[in-house]
């Protein structure tokens, strides 16, 4: 089976990781920028990953039949100095014609602060003006309920459609809400902190596939390139059909991500 | 308990058959951890760690019988306040709102 894994950051991942995705059934990805574990420096760190971003990675992930794309920002972790984020996002204009961008992300809240919240309502106001399709990471554990609900206000106080808004990281403390103002939600499937295989099928299971998707979220710490295909394994031990998941994993990305027109799909 | 849209094909029984053993573990993982952290060194008699008292409660709410469990762990695991913070705290969470952070309840 095809599937599309919306969001993983393959900047910290090896070929070999693209390797395995392709054999397991991957045609197409979506690397929102994120914090790279570590503070950069200058606004110059910025400027060189996203070139990595735009130019390294769809080299990279071409090799192997993948189709890369990217969303572009400064992340909540990095938002907390805002003189320092708002010379990082004078860079934005230039990379956004670069053809594998989709959009604003992942913009969102980290620890629920005020100058996370200024930053955060200067990419809404960016993606605004730009007509961008935007992509929304929601604090982590006892930070994600309020700042998700903090963040859906931040963005129903612009003229931003909820329809090209995906909100990701959702959990069952946070997916009913998300799904009922109209946003997408995204289920990302780590080992620990936010969701596994089982309860993503749990949730499908509860509300449905309108709306609503699967990421791994890969990246540098304790995470898994392959928990997509682990999720359908999951799906279909239950005996979901082939539609359902097919729903969840695939045509749901491409229904959201096709409202932008560089995004492809590839073979899927 | 929120209107089910893709029910589960399988049995109760399939259910448990599948899965209870791996569940079965997991409990054992939390009562060993449990067991592990009363052998521990106390280093001082102040009062419990705020995150083991999130557990207890935790654990209350996996037997009370009200369902959607997974939800109601979570929110009882969740800062509740609503306002922004002056300054983020660092980067990290700890998993549980820590006594800093009046929870109201
Ligand atoms: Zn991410």
């Amino acid at each position: 089976m095809t599937y599309i894994d919306p969001h993983i950051h393959m900047v910290s991942r090896t070929t070999d990781d693209y390797r395995r995705m392709a054999l397991a059934g991957c045609t197409a990805i979506t690397e929102p920028a994120f914090w790279a574990g570590f503070d950069r420096s200058s606004p110059q760190g910025f400027f060189d990953y996203y070139r990595q971003l735009t130019e390294t990675e769809p080299a990279r992930a071409a090799l192997y039949g993948i189709k890369h794309h990217c969303w572009l920002c400064v992340n909540p972790k990095e938002a907390e100095d805002p003189g320092f984020a708002r010379e990082v996002m004078s860079l934005l204009p230039k990379f956004l014609e670069e053809p594998n961008v989709l959009g604003i992300g992942e913009i969102g809240l980290n620890k629920n602060s005020k100058n996370e919240m200024a930053i955060l309502e200067e990419h809404l106001a960016f993606a605004e003006d730009r007509n961008q399709l935007v992509l929304v990471h929601t604090p982590h554990l006892e930070d994600k309920r309020k700042g998700t609900l903090l963040i859906m206000d931040a963005i129903a106080n612009t003229k931003l459609q909820p329809d090209r808004v995906l909100i990701d990281h959702v959990e069952e403390h946070t997916v009913a809400d998300v799904l009922d103002r109209g946003f997408w939600a995204g289920m990302t499937l780590y080992p620990e902190t936010k969701c596994t295989p089982q309860r993503a099928a749990d949730i499908i299971e509860i509300f449905g596939t309108e709306r609503l998707w699967m990421n791994s979220a890969g990246d540098w710490g304790d995470s898994d390139p392959l928990a997509v295909p682990k999720a359908i394994v999951e799906l279909r031990r239950r005996g979901h059909s082939p539609e359902t998941i097919r729903k969840a994993t695939l045509e749901n990305p491409k229904t959201f991500l096709g409202q932008s027109p560089r995004f492809d799909a590839g073979d899927a | 308990m929120a209107e089910t849209r893709n029910p589960n094909p399988m049995s109760r029984t399939d259910v448990v058959d599948a899965y209870f053993l791996e569940h079965r573990a997991k409990l054992l993982d939390i009562a060993a951890f449990l067991d592990r952290v009363d052998r521990a060194d106390h280093g001082t008699d102040g009062p419990e760690d705020f995150r083991i008292t999130a557990m207890r409660n935790a654990l209350q709410v996996l037997d009370d019988d009200q369902g959607e469990r997974a939800r109601r762990v979570l929110e009882l695991m969740s800062d509740e306040t609503t306002d922004l913070v002056d300054t983020a705290p660092g980067k990290g969470a700890c998993g549980t709102p820590p006594p800093s952070t009046d929870n109201g309840a």
